[in-house]
């Protein structure tokens, strides 16, 4: 690339060829007045505010949207261009009310701060302000609020609308003298395709599109920034917390633009999913149950009681009588506390958490095929991927800071899409090619696509012969997975498993995508294994853009993998029948250690009910509602001599604990998650907790120490430090390193920067390992009494059990309440027509919910959401295992739906 | 979505306006594209003779191509119209140069020849009604525009004298 070599105003600065003139001189200091420019858009020329001279050029130019030359000579701050700007200064403000005295945007308002530089104080030109009054699109939106009397029409907010977000919610509606920003038609902007991603709101340089829940709590001058990581899901945007420290409170949630991963967009949970926090039906104390009834209690009595009763139960039954639940939702210190509190101070590896619900089989299959459980590249990677093969992840709404990179990159023309899901997700409809298979046959669908590569001869035969074994195996297995055969069992056409085949195999580097739709299914481990097998036959994996990308579904799950809250591993996958590995943490943690793997979460809630396991932990989990079969999960939690639940909120699994503590937020404590992509990234406190609430990891340090085993640390900094010293894969992690970007693991020293992407030359475990799956058809299949399949998922605007999400105004407002999803041709089938309320039934339980018709969802499939207690998707499903890695089949079983 | 009037709407015109245009384009081995977006009003707006609502929501569905982008575009250019409108367009300017000599009074008598009011259309779809902020004759002034036409100086008893001329004229 060739360097470009500019004057601005007298300076020599350099440029990269494409760089504007704006860019150039705000990346060398020098600040050119602008209101229509945003880093992230294509510029407009709107606002005329960055005018400069060039030579050579009679006229000014405006800045953003003229390219750097080779030898240009340009002045931004000549007597000419200040008086001109001064103008446009005066005719924006003759447009605008200012009442910067009452607008939250007051002292982060660039119009407000030119005004200021220009020094004017009344307009020259008459007011010609349209009034705030009157009904506009945000009138009903809980989320946005518009007002055109302090908009300068710049553009911004509807460009990131549209270049950005993509929703292509917002335009500019009339024209000179009568324009304002509305949604297409005019209609209410929950009406709109509009995502409330609220990056409107942020591009806005003045006060015209805000947060309507922050409007009045606080002026932005007055509001202090704390960068921290989203609670929500594995993408793990950076997200500034804006505190009013007078009343500490969070008020906004702002992004800062070029941040890793998210380059300061968010989603509506992140943007507007913070209220939760400071909600008053937050635990505060620690409480007793007293014949069926809660009692507050001191920390002390509590921890001594729980104490007194582990050591009691763990007396007369043996340590394994006793187990853990950790939590995706917590920080890496929290759960390597929490497994540290379980292997050493009960002495049992039954420590488990929610992983096993979504990624297990992604851990098992891709640690069997690599070496590794975790997704091989990066995010930003799919940005320039040129093929991108999004399998069972409904993206846009499960990551939507992810799927936003997808949709850009297939947008910008750079990027091929191929989509197989059983529902017409929102990607779908930018695919090149959708497979709409049956839940369930996956591995029907890949080994297929393997088969017609084979046959065409379009494998990489390099990369199998020096990177691989057992091709062979391979080779044989999917011989018979012929096209013909796969389509009946898939119900995809024949021909759109060739094309998807041949483009995947063709593309210079290809990633696979991958979710929960592939990984919740008895045959879990099986369809993670085939993904594995077709990256590694066609050579995708240990480069760049390639690999095979599972996207984890909590904000720390990765974290809480990695931290060794599994029965089988500590730390860094380190395992515990591994005699060395149990040596060296006996020796560090000073105890001996059990070397008998544990038990899984759904076989410690067997164990329950048989009375295996007597005493159960809880922290910050919500099995009442999110694992499957949910009746069955009450019966054997209620067989439970004792339980603890450690939460922020009482919900349905607290209801049945002897006691129950109240635990920090995300919001309050300090700390690390592991992002999807590896990324180990700060959390910081920006809050103090309600009452008495404390860090889940004081808790347990405190209760095992009442227990007889000393756990103390000063902070979580610490907890950290000896988290390095024992975890290679973490070993050169260390707070200080982390502020900026964080670090992607493996990352084994102080001088090491971290993995962007695995496998490179060399697989973890050597060669890559071929593996022959053939299909086998889920579990449960549909019959005559219940000729359904039923699936389950997530939507964009909750959150899992909606303990927080369900808390928050705004996403409760755009969603309240969950609705069944059935093919409109299935509906007129039973005679059930949109907002009907339908019975929905399976062999485990009944429940009722307001249909929605939608050709979403293909034939003889509905679809539910698992967030809402009043009709559990949970209490439907079949607790059928993966017999690998134990993952139960969230995505398919059977049921009947019927009009009430 | 408004399913009533969805029910009561043609389709089939609309559907065959894009067809005809998905077709050129597939010719050229692409999918309709943001440019086709004015032609495809003009087309529309010529059979319905103004936009409606569920025809714009079919398109953009059918067609990708976002409500937002065709209101932008609705709302900039004069020559569309969301609502039923009449066969003679007839704006009236109340800019401030017409203003001063009288503009108000030529539209106060507009308004009671066709017995309509500002943005409205009479019963027999034959005249709409529109007022502009300057329509850029103002030596004209008062100014008033027949179907592009441009009659200035006007009085109002000249508005009147044209309107019943063009009313005789359909008669
Ligand atoms: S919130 Fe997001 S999707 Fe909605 S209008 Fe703003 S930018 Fe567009
Ligand atoms: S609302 Fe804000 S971002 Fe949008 S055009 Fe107005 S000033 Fe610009
Ligand atoms: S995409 Fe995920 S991490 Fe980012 S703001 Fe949304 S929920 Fe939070
Ligand atoms: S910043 Fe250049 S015209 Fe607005
Ligand atoms: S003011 Fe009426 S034409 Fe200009």
């Amino acid at each position: 690339m060739d360097e470009i070599i500019l004057t601005i105003d007298n300076r020599e600065l350099s440029a990269r060829p494409g760089q504007t003139i704006l860019e150039a001189a705000l990346a060398g200091g020098i600040h050119i007045p602008h209101l229509c420019y945003d880093p992230r858009l294509t510029p407009t020329g709107a606002c005329r505010l960055c005018l400069v001279e060039i030579d050579g050029l009679a006229e000014p130019q405006t800045a953003c949207t003229r390219l750097a030359e080779q030898g240009m000579i340009v002045r931004t701050n000549t007597n000419a261009i200040r008086t001109l700007r001064k103008v446009i200064l005066e005719l924006l403000l003759s447009e605008h009310s200012l009442r910067c005295t009452t607008c939250d945007k007051d002292g982060d308002c660039l119009l407000q701060d030119y005004a200021y530089e220009y020094q004017i104080e009344e307009s020259r030109f008459p007011s010609i302000t349209i009034q705030p009054s009157g009904e506009n699109f945000t009138s009903s939106s809980k989320a946005i609020v518009y007002d055109p009397s302090k908009c300068i029409l710049c553009q911004r907010c509807v460009k990131i609308c549209a270049e950005v977000q993509m929703a292509e919610a917002l335009t500019l509606k009339g024209r000179s003298g009568d324009v304002q920003v509305t949604t297409g038609l005019e209609v209410e902007l929950k009406e709109s395709p509009c995502e409330t991603c609220g990056q409107c709101v942020s591009a806005c340089p003045t006060g015209a599109l805000y947060e309507r829940a922050a409007a009045g709590r606080g002026k932005a001058k007055d509001l202090i920034k704390i960068t921290t990581t989203c609670p929500y899901c594995g993408v793990g945007c950076q997200l500034d917390l804006n505190v009013n420290s007078s009343t500490g409170r969070i008020v906004r949630v702002t992004s800062e633009i070029g941040c890793m991963p998210n380059d300061g967009n968010t989603c509506v949970k992140g943007r507007f999913g913070m209220d939760f926090v400071s909600r008053n039906d937050r635990l505060t104390k620690p409480l007793i149950r007293e014949n069926g009834l809660f009692r507050e209690a001191s920390w002390d009595e509590a921890l001594d009681r729980i104490a007194a009763r582990f050591i009691e139960i763990k007396k007369q039954h043996g340590p394994d009588a006793l187990a853990g639940l950790s939590s995706a939702k917590t920080t890496n210190e929290d759960n390597y506390i929490m497994q540290k509190f379980v292997r050493a101070c009960l002495g049992t590896n039954n420590v488990d958490h929610c992983a096993r619900l979504c990624h297990a089989s992604t851990v098992a299959g891709l640690a069997r095929a690599f070496g590794s459980g975790a997704m091989t590249n990066s995010i930003e990677e799919l940005g320039r991927a040129p093929l991108i093969f999004v399998i069972g992840s409904n993206t846009t709404e499960c990551h939507p800071v992810i799927g936003i990179l997808i949709r850009q990159a297939v947008a910008s023309g750079s990027t091929r899409l191929i989509v197989a899901d059983p529902r017409r997700i929102s990607l779908s409809r930018i695919a090149e090619i959708h497979m709409q298979q049956r839940p369930g046959t996956d591995v029907a669908l890949i080994n297929c696509m393997m088969n017609v590569i084979l046959k065409e001869g379009l494998e990489d035969k390099e990369f199998i012969e020096q990177r691989t074994e057992d091709f062979n195996a391979l080779r044989r297995a999917v011989a018979e997975n012929t096209p013909k055969k796969a389509s009946k069992i898939t119900g995809v056409p024949e021909e759109d498993i060739r094309r998807a085949a041949r483009l995947y195999a063709s593309a210079p580097s290809a990633s696979i995508v991958y979710s929960m739709g592939i990984t919740q299914h008895t045959t879990g481990t099986d369809n993670v294994l085939s993904l594995a097998n077709l990256a590694m036959l066609t050579g995708n994996v240990g480069r760049e853009c390639t690999g095979v990308n599972p996207l984890r579904g909590q904000n720390n799950v990765q974290g809480a993998c990695d931290l060794g809250a599994l029965p089988n591993v500590y730390s860094g996958y380190q395992r515990v029948d591994d005699p060395d590995i149990q040596k060296k943490f006996e020796k560090a943690w000073n105890t001996e250690l059990p070397e008998k793997p544990g038990l899984t979460v759904v076989e410690i809630t067997n164990a329950a009910a048989e009375k295996k396991i007597r005493g159960l932990y809880i922290m910050g989990e919500n099995p009442m509602l999110s694992d499957p079969d949910i009746n069955h999960v009450l019966e054997c939690l209620k067989a439970l001599d004792f339980l603890v639940v450690q939460d922020i909120f009482m919900n349905e699994t607290t209801q049945l604990a002897h006691v129950v503590l109240p635990a920090c937020s995300f919001a309050e404590k300090d700390g690390t998650f592991t992002n999807t992509e590896r990324r180990i990234q700060r959390v910081r406190k920006a809050v103090e907790p309600p009452g008495e609430a404390r860090e889940d990891w004081r808790i347990l340090c405190d209760l095992a120490s009442r227990m007889g085993y000393t756990m103390n640390y000063s902070g979580a900094k610490e907890v950290q430090d000896e988290i390095a010293l024992l975890t290679p894969i973490y070993g050169g992690i260390t707070y200080d390193r982390l502020d900026g970007v964080g670090l992607q693991w493996p990352c084994p020293a102080g001088d090491h920067s971290g993995t962007k992407f695995l496998h490179e030359g060399k697989f973890s475990r050597g060669r890559g390992k071929f593996h022959a799956v053939r299909f086998l058809p889920p579990q449960e299949m549909p019959d005559d009494e219940y000729p359904f399949i039923f699936t389950t998922g997530r939507m964009l605007q909750h959150w899992h059990t909606g303990t927080m999400s369900r808390r928050c105004d705004v996403l409760d407002d755009l969603v309240p309440h969950g609705t069944l999803e059935i093919n409109p041709q299935d509906a007129l089938k039973i005679g059930v027509r949109d907002g009907d309320k339908v019975a929905v039934r399976s062999r485990r339980g009944r429940i009722e919910v307001p249909a929605r018709l939608t050709d979403r969802i293909g034939p003889c499939t509905v679809f539910l959401a698992f967030h809402f207690r009043e009709h559990p998707a949970n209490a439907l499903t079949i607790a059928a295992l993966d017999p690998i890695a134990k993952i139960p089949e969230f995505k398919a079983c059977a049921v009947s739906v019927e009009k009430l | 979505m408004p399913d009533v009037q969805e029910n009561e709407l043609d389709l089939k015109p609309a559907v065959s306006i894009i067809e005809k245009i998905e077709q050129s384009r597939r010719a050229e081995n692409e999918r309709i594209r943001g440019d086709d977006l004015i032609p495809i009003l003009q087309e529309v707006q010529k059979v319905y003779g103004y936009l409606p609502i569920p025809v714009l929501s079919w398109v953009s569905e059918r067609t990708g191509i976002s409500t937002s982008r065709m209101y932008g575009v609705i709302t900039f250019y004069a020559q569309f119209y969301l609502e039923p409108h009449g066969k003679h367009t007839v704006r009236c300017c109340r800019g401030t140069a017409c203003y001063v000599r009288g503009g108000r009074r030529v539209i106060n008598a507009v308004k009671s020849t066709l017995g309509i009011d500002d943005g409205e259309t009479t019963g027999d779809m034959l005249f709409s009604l529109e007022t502009v902020a300057c329509l850029g004759a103002c030596a004209l002034s008062p100014v008033m525009v027949v179907d592009g036409t441009y009659y200035g100086k006007m009085t109002p008893r000249r508005a009147e004298q044209i309107l019943k001329q063009l009313v005789e004229e359909e008669a």
